[in-house]
C-alpha cells in the first residue's frame, strides 16, 4: 500500500488550494450575505479558473480536461470543497461526465462548449413525487412519429437557472421485471428556449447560499430523436456507466470543508483564553479536537481508498456508499463541534463555521440520503445470506 | 535566446517559522516548503518574455537537496522548458550558489539570467550581484519592469525614493522585485505535462564549484515578543518619550 502523493498530485493540491484561498475566499461573504452569485463575478472568476486549467479539470485530456485519475480528481475536489459551494461549483465548473456519452454531434453541441466555459449543463432527475425512488418518476416522454413529446415536472434541479440546457430523465414506457412492472427511462438533451420547456425559480434553502435550485416544467415539449442521450429506454444505463463517482465527489468536498472547520477550531483553541489559560488546555476542548481529527482522517482514508479502487476497477457500490455516508456525517459532526469550541462566536458569520454547519446538512441528503447509502451497504451484507 | 532562472526551495511564506529546540537552526522537519516567492516572479517574467517571442527556451536550475526537484517541477508546470537540479546537502551560501550558477551559465550560454532579488529564508540578497561580478556581466537588480530591445535590456529598478531605469548590455543579470509581475498558477494540464519535461541531475563538482559554507551559525533565536503600546496625549509627550525613553531622537 502506498498512501503517498506523487509530485503532480502535490502540485495539483497546491494550485487548487492557492486558487481557492486567493480567488474564492474573498467573495464568500458577499455570496453568503446576499444569497446571490453575481454574473460579472462568475465571468471574472471563470476566466481565472480557465487560465489556471482548473475549469472542467474532471474531463479527460483528449476533450480538453486535465485528464486526472480518480484519486487526483478527488484531491482537487477536496480543495475546491473548502469554499462556498456556489463559487466553486459555478466558477470552476465540472461539467457532468455524462456529456461524454453523447454522439459526435452532441459532443460538439454540448460537451465542448461546457468544457470551454461557454455553456452550463444541469441534470434533471428528481421530481416532487420521485426522490430516492427515482424509478417512480411521472414525467414522461412519448414517441410521436420521429419526435418525442415530454410532459411533467422536475424539481430541486441545481443551477438550472444558469444552465443553457438540461439533461432530463423521463419515463418512456414500462417493462416487466422479476419484481413486477417497472418504468423504462430515457435521457434527453433539452435546450433552454425549446417550446414547452419552462424553468421556474426553485426554493430558498438552508445550504449552499448562492447555489440555486429550479423547477423544470415540460408541457408538450417536442424534441427530435437526435436529442436522445444514449439509447432509448436505457437512460439509467447511461447514467450508471457515465456519471462516475459522484458520491465520492460529494465525500471529497466534505473533507475539504471539514479540514477548514477543524483548522479554525484548532487555531481558536490555541489562542482563546478563559479561566486564565488557553481553552485548548482544557480536556473538554482538546479531546473534542482529537475526535474531530480522527473522524476526519477516517473519512479521508475511506474516500481515497474508494477512489483508488475506482481507478483499479475494483470499487463496489458499498465502498462508495460507505465513503459518502462517512464523509457527510463526519462533516456534520466536525462542523457542529467546531462551533461548540468557538461558543457564541462560532455562530457569527464573521467566521465560515456557521456556513459550513448549514452546508453540511444537504450533504447527507443529496446524491443519495444517508439512509439510501445504509440500505446499499446492508443489502450487500445480507443478500449473500438470502436475507 | 535562452533564459536561465535559478529557483530556491524555501519554507512556505505562510508557515509560522519556529527555531529548533537546540537553537541550531530553523525547524524544517515536516514543514511545508515552496518556491521562493521572488523566484516565482522571476519564472513568470521569463515565461512572459518567451510568450512575447523574446526567448526560445527557459531553463530553471535549483541548487539544493533532492527535494528541490519538487520546486523545479513547479517551475516546469508554470511553463519552464527544462530543469537542472544541482544536488548538494550542504547549507549553501550566496557565493557558493553564484559559483555553481557561473558554471551553469558557461555550459548553457543563456542571454539573460533572471533571479529573485532575495530568498525569503536567509534574506541575503547577494546571489544575483555576486553572479554578475563572477561573470563580468551587467546587472539590473530590484527590477519592477524589464524591456528587451535587441542586445539591450531596459530595467526599471525600485530604489529608495523612486524608480531608476538602467540600460544593460546583454547578456545580463536581472533580479526580480515584488512588483515585477503577478505569477500565474501552475495549470492542471501543465502540471500533468511537467513530468515529461527534461530534468537533469548534476553536482556542484560537475561545474567545478566549491559550495562548502564559509560561515558558521552560532545561534538561532526567535525575535522577542512585541510589547504592548501606549497612547500619548500630545505631540509634546510623544517627543518627550522618543527622546528620553526610546532614545531615538
Amino acid at each position: 500500500m502506498d498512501f503517498g502523493l506523487s509530485e503532480e498530485q502535490k502540485l495539483i493540491v497546491e494550485t487548487t488550494r492557492a486558487f481557492v484561498e486567493n480567488e474564492l475566499y474573498l467573495h464568500e461573504r458577499e455570496v453568503e450575505r446576499t444569497g446571490v452569485l453575481r454574473r460579472e463575478l462568475i465571468e471574472e472568476l471563470k476566466a481565472k479558473a480557465i487560465a489556471a486549467g482548473l475549469y472542467a479539470a474532471n474531463m479527460p485530456a483528449d476533450v480538453g480536461g486535465a485528464g486526472l485519475d480518480t484519486v487526483t480528481w478527488l484531491l482537487y475536489e477536496k480543495e475546491l470543497g473548502r469554499a462556498n459551494y456556489a463559487l466553486h461549483w459555478t466558477c470552476v465548473a465540472r461539467p457532468s461526465n455524462i456529456l461524454l456519452a453523447g454522439t459526435p454531434e452532441q459532443r460538439e453541441k454540448y460537451l465542448f462548449p461546457c468544457i470551454r466555459g461557454e455553456k452550463w449543463d444541469c441534470l434533471a432527475m428528481t421530481e416532487p413525487g420521485a426522490g430516492s425512488d427515482l424509478r417512480g418518476m411521472k414525467a414522461s416522454a412519448v414517441q410521436d412519429g420521429d419526435d418525442w413529446v415530454l410532459n411533467g415536472t422536475k424539481h430541486f434541479i441545481s443551477h438550472a437557472d444558469l444552465a443553457d440546457f438540461a439533461i432530463v430523465f423521463m419515463a418512456s414506457g414500462e417493462e416487466d421485471s422479476p419484481r413486477g412492472k417497472r418504468k423504462k427511462i430515457t435521457a434527453f438533451f433539452v435546450d433552454k428556449g425549446t417550446k414547452g420547456f419552462t424553468v421556474r425559480d426553485g426554493y430558498r434553502n438552508v445550504s449552499h447560499r448562492g447555489y440555486t435550485n429550479a423547477i423544470l416544467e415540460f408541457d408538450d415539449c417536442r424534441l427530435p430523436a437526435s436529442q436522445v442521450l444514449g439509447e432509448v429506454h436505457k437512460g439509467f444505463d447511461v447514467a450508471n456507466s457515465w456519471l462516475g463517482a459522484t458520491r465520492l465527489q460529494v465525500g471529497a468536498t466534505c473533507l475539504g470543508r471539514a479540514e477548514r472547520a477543524l483548522g479554525h477550531a484548532v487555531e481558536y483553541a490555541a489562542q482563546r483564553q478563559q479561566f486564565g489559560q488557553q481553552i485548548g488546555k482544557f480536556q473538554g476542548v482538546s479531546f473534542k479536537l482529537a475526535d474531530m481529527a480522527t473522524e476526519l482522517k477516517a473519512a479521508d482514508l475511506m474516500v481515497f481508498e474508494a477512489g483508488w479502487k475506482y481507478d483499479q476497477g475494483t470499487v463496489t457500490d458499498q465502498d462508495m456508499a460507505m465513503a459518502k455516508l462517512k464523509a457527510t456525517e463526519m462533516l456534520a459532526y466536525v462542523a457542529d463541534e467546531a462551533i461548540q469550541i468557538h461558543g457564541g462566536m462560532g455562530l457569527m458569520d464573521d467566521l465560515p463555521l456557521e456556513r459550513i454547519w448549514r452546508d453540511a446538512r444537504v450533504e447527507r441528503i443529496w446524491e443519495g440520503t444517508s439512509e439510501i447509502q445504509r440500505h446499499i451497504i446492508s443489502r450487500a451484507l445480507l443478500r449473500p445470506f438470502g436475507a | 535566446m535562452k533564459i536561465l532562472v535559478p529557483v530556491k526551495r524555501v519554507v512556505d511564506a505562510n508557515v509560522k517559522v519556529r527555531v529548533k529546540a537546540d537553537g541550531s537552526a530553523v525547524e524544517l522537519a515536516n514543514v511545508k516548503m515552496a518556491m521562493n516567492p521572488f523566484d516565482e516572479i522571476a519564472v513568470e517574467e521569463a515565461i512572459r518574455l518567451k510568450e512575447a517571442g523574446k526567448a526560445e527556451e527557459i531553463i530553471v536550475v535549483s541548487i539544493g537537496p533532492q527535494q528541490a526537484q519538487e520546486t523545479l517541477r513547479t517551475a516546469l508546470a508554470m511553463g519552464a522548458d527544462r530543469a537542472i537540479l544541482v544536488k548538494t546537502d550542504e547549507q549553501t551560501e550566496p557565493l557558493g550558489v553564484a559559483k555553481v550558477l557561473k558554471g551553469v551559465v558557461e555550459a548553457e550560454q543563456p542571454g539573460l539570467v533572471i533571479l529573485g532579488k532575495q530568498a525569503i529564508d536567509d534574506d541575503s540578497n547577494q546571489t544575483g550581484q555576486m553572479l554578475a561580478a563572477l561573470l563580468g556581466w551587467a546587472q539590473g537588480t530590484f527590477a519592477s519592469k524589464v524591456v528587451l530591445d535587441g542586445d539591450k535590456a531596459k530595467v526599471t529598478r525600485e530604489v529608495d525614493g523612486g524608480l531608476q531605469t538602467v540600460e544593460l548590455k546583454m547578456p545580463a543579470i536581472v533580479t526580480a522585485d515584488l512588483r515585477l509581475n503577478q505569477p500565474r498558477y501552475a495549470s492542471l494540464p501543465n502540471i500533468m505535462k511537467a513530468k515529461k519535461k527534461q530534468l537533469d541531475e548534476k553536482t556542484p563538482a560537475d561545474y567545478g564549484a566549491d559550495v562548502k559554507p564559509r560561515l558558521k551559525i552560532i545561534k538561532t533565536e526567535e525575535p522577542g515578543g512585541r510589547k504592548a503600546g501606549v497612547k500619548v496625549k500630545s505631540v509634546a509627550e510623544l517627543v518627550d518619550k522618543l527622546k528620553n525613553e526610546a532614545g531615538v531622537l
